[in-house]
């Protein structure tokens, strides 16, 4: 068993954060924030949280090193990654 | 519907765009059509308006249309989702370098603004080129409309002049009629088929033949391309009249997403999106832009071109019946060229002058 003691650090938007291995960026956004995990907007404006958890929504998206549009819910958090949320192109 | 002047039959761009040149100059228009309007090749294509030199003819056509559109759209760009964004035509080598600076001079004589661009000015304008390209021409008075709309736009224009739609099938053309499948027949002086490729359905003798199309759309990614990017390949490989082929052809639309072009098939009128196909289109594509391979892809289609062995359209009049007049075979190019196409059509029905000489384009060339 991998210990659960083992984290990794990445960053989401401005905040650098340590998680557990093993743990999804949507899961991530999650630990990174108080409140909802905001992951995105919709093309009216409107922020979009994490919903189905398995990648079918895609209410997840995030921009991950430079890439738009992956699944947060289907990605597993790396060191070193660097994850945008809100702030991309809808 | 018993009391028209002119029966046209699809209401495509092609038909709409009749509809409304027709109905401006107080015809009483019947536009029939079976399906959702702008439902077929229309909604199928790009919206590329593009100016293509091929041949004197086709260069009258595009050019004409292209600066109608600027009209039509630039009236109410974004209900058209009209953007003016240009064609860089892309020369991987010096041979189509020197393509592209043919086609400079030729579209420099119709007063077309275009420019060539050299290896560092290309790469400005589009860094996701794949490097060691040649250079490319710029030709910035192109753009793009969302066609289905546009269709929906004319055809409302030509109902505000009083013509009406009638969503029935035409199972037959006779002398200054159509028989409807409902077994209703309805006269008008002027019967116009404008049905794209189910035109041949209706006059088997018809020279236009399907040329089967795939497309790709991804996710919303702004910016990752800026102009319509198309490889001077493709000249070379869209006008082939046998094989199958893929060539180079990236739009950015106005939403951010990334329409991805353009495949060439014939004998066939399967809808279906076949995977060797889209695959070898998207592995072409991304020899280009070779980012492209990361993007999301949401949804991959398939059209039919209606193809005519020259290249140019049928416009005019059809000598199969009394009163019929052709305005179809416009292949890959019916979004661009269906505004001139409907000026053409209605100055000869009218006997007006016509801005550009019609004759080119008119149907007995094929007798």
């Amino acid at each position: 068993m991998t210990s659960s003691a083992t984290t990794l650090v990445l960053t989401i938007d401005a905040h650098t954060i340590d998680v557990p291995a093993g743990v999804t960026v949507a899961a991530a956004i999650a630990l990174a924030c108080d409140g909802v995990a905001l992951t995105r907007r919709a093309v009216g404006g409107a922020a979009r949280a994490p919903l189905c958890g398995m990648g079918v929504c895609h209410e997840c998206r995030v921009t991950i090193d430079g890439r738009a549009h992956q699944l947060s819910c289907q990605t597993l958090c790396a060191p070193g990654m660097r994850v945008q949320t809100l702030g991309g192109a809808a | 519907m018993n009391d028209v002047d002119a029966i046209v039959i699809g209401a495509g761009i092609v038909g709409a765009a009749c509809a409304d040149a027709l109905s401006e100059r107080g015809l009483r228009v019947a536009v029939i059509e079976h399906d959702t309007a702008g439902g077929g090749a229309t909604a199928a294509g790009m919206g590329h308006l593009v100016v293509m030199d091929d041949n004197l003819a086709e260069l009258a056509l595009t050019s004409y249309s292209v600066a109608l559109w600027r009209e039509v759209a630039g009236e109410r760009p974004q209900r058209h989702e009209y953007s003016n964004c240009g064609t860089i035509w892309v020369a991987a080598d010096e041979e189509e370098l020197a393509a592209a600076r043919t086609k400079a001079h030729t579209l420099s004589t119709f007063n077309l603004a275009c420019t060539m661009l050299s290896p560092a000015e290309l790469y400005a304008r589009e860094p996701q080129l794949r490097p060691g390209l040649a250079g490319g021409l710029l030709v910035a008075g192109d753009g793009l409309v969302y066609a289905p709309k546009s269709t929906r736009i004319l055809l409302d224009r030509a109902m505000r002049r009083g013509a009406v739609t009638r969503r029935a099938r035409v199972t037959a053309i006779e002398d200054h009629a159509v028989v409807l499948d409902d077994g209703a027949r309805v006269e008008a002086q002027h019967i116009v088929l404008a049905a794209g490729t189910g035109s041949r359905a209706l006059l088997p003798e018809l020279p236009v033949q399907p040329k089967k199309g795939h497309l790709a759309i991804t996710d919303r990614y702004p910016g990752f391309v800026r102009h319509q990017l198309v490889e001077l390949g493709y000249i070379k490989s869209a006008h082939a009249s046998s094989g199958d082929s893929v060539a180079f052809n990236l739009q950015p639309r106005p939403t951010g997403q990334i329409l991805i072009g353009s495949s060439r098939q014939f004998d066939t009128v399967d809808p279906a999106v076949e995977p060797a196909m889209l695959a070898r289109m998207l592995r072409h594509a991304a020899t280009l832009t070779p980012a492209l391979a990361e993007l999301n892809v949401l949804r991959c289609w398939t059209g039919l071109r209606a193809a005519t062995p020259d290249g140019l359209p049928l416009i005019g009049p059809s000598g199969a019946r009394r009163g019929l007049w052709l305005a179809t075979g416009h292949e890959g190019l019916g979004i661009t060229t269906a505004l001139a196409t409907a000026q053409l059509l209605a100055a000869q029905m009218q006997g007006e002058s016509s801005v550009i000489p019609y004759h080119p384009y008119l149907p007995h060339r094929f007798r």
